[in-house]
């Protein structure tokens, strides 16, 4: 039961990925393009689930564990540094010129689209770069 | 490349996407963030591992049964070159990974519990995304 949830979450989570366009590069491109042809349809994604997950964690936080596990795991960390801003505009560069986010791309992975799969292999390969510096890095900062 | 406008469908696509973050918080006490699931279902090992790779099979599975229900697949245009893909697909990858969360991760479920790092890391991207598209479109005129 509790392995058959995370399909079905990871299920509802790429329906909802399907449904909304988001898994259509051209569609969230053209939601950048203010200047050109714009389609704010986007904007109903992020509205839509921002204040679903907004309610529904309000109350879920009301329990005091969730169904199958001990606790909540909830990032700590609060500081704004140079790699949070820098990594999220390198995100955002990437996402307006390839038009895939990881959320989206992976489902898109089911049409079985060659471009689909190029950019997720491209996509891991940046991961495990990016993963190798930052313990280089981290390693470097200890000495 | 136009795309029709569709705020019915990205609102309620929006609102399947809350409710799979919802879940996964209700049930296991995880947030749904799609690089932190994808670079885990990798780089982890046991269990850590094995629920990462559940939820990914059914995002994989949606467009098949989005398939199912409608008799289409969703459309995935990708307006660019393949070697705009890749250096796309590596960029996203830097930076989720410096970035430490995509668009699920910092856009939807950080903002919905008003962290500050995922608000500033969202409208970081944002805004780089739009730049990015601006530049491509409408500074070098290419696609």
């Amino acid at each position: 039961m509790k392995n058959i949830s995370y399909i079905i979450i990871g299920l509802v989570f790429g329906l909802g990925i399907s449904i909304s366009g988001m898994i259509n590069p051209a569609k969230v491109l053209n939601f950048f393009d203010i200047a050109g042809t714009w389609d704010p349809s986007l904007a109903f994604v992020m509205g839509g689930a921002l204040i679903t997950t907004m309610i529904g964690y309000r109350i879920v936080f009301g329990r005091h564990h969730p169904i199958f596990a001990t606790k909540f795991s909830i990032p700590t960390r609060n500081e704004i540094d140079t790699q949070l801003i820098g990594g999220a505009a390198v995100f955002g560069i990437g996402w307006g010129i390839a038009g895939f986010c990881p959320g989206a791309s992976i489902p898109a992975i089911g049409s079985l689209k060659s471009e689909v799969f190029i950019f997720t292999i491209a996509m891991i390969a940046g991961i495990l770069v990016a993963r190798a510096l930052k313990n280089g890095l981290m390693s470097k900062a200890k000495i | 490349m136009e795309t029709a406008f569709t705020p019915y469908a990205s609102l309620f696509g929006g609102v399947l996407i809350g409710f799979a973050a919802v879940l996964l918080m209700l049930m296991h006490g995880r947030i749904f963030g799609a690089t932190g699931i994808l670079a885990g279902a990798i780089v982890e090992r046991g269990q850590e591992q094995v629920w990462r790779i559940l939820v990914i099979l059914g995002m994989i599975a949606a467009p098949v049964v989005y398939v199912l229900f409608t008799g289409v697949m969703p459309a995935i245009d990708v307006p660019i070159t393949t070697p705009a893909i890749i250096i796309g697909g590596f960029l996203v990858g830097i930076g989720v990974t410096f970035g430490a969360g995509c668009t699920s991760g910092h856009g939807v479920c950080g903002i919905a519990r008003f962290s500050p790092r995922s608000i500033v890391a969202t409208i970081t991207f944002m805004i780089t995304a739009i730049a990015t598209v601006y530049v491509i479109r409408h500074l070098i005129g290419a696609v």
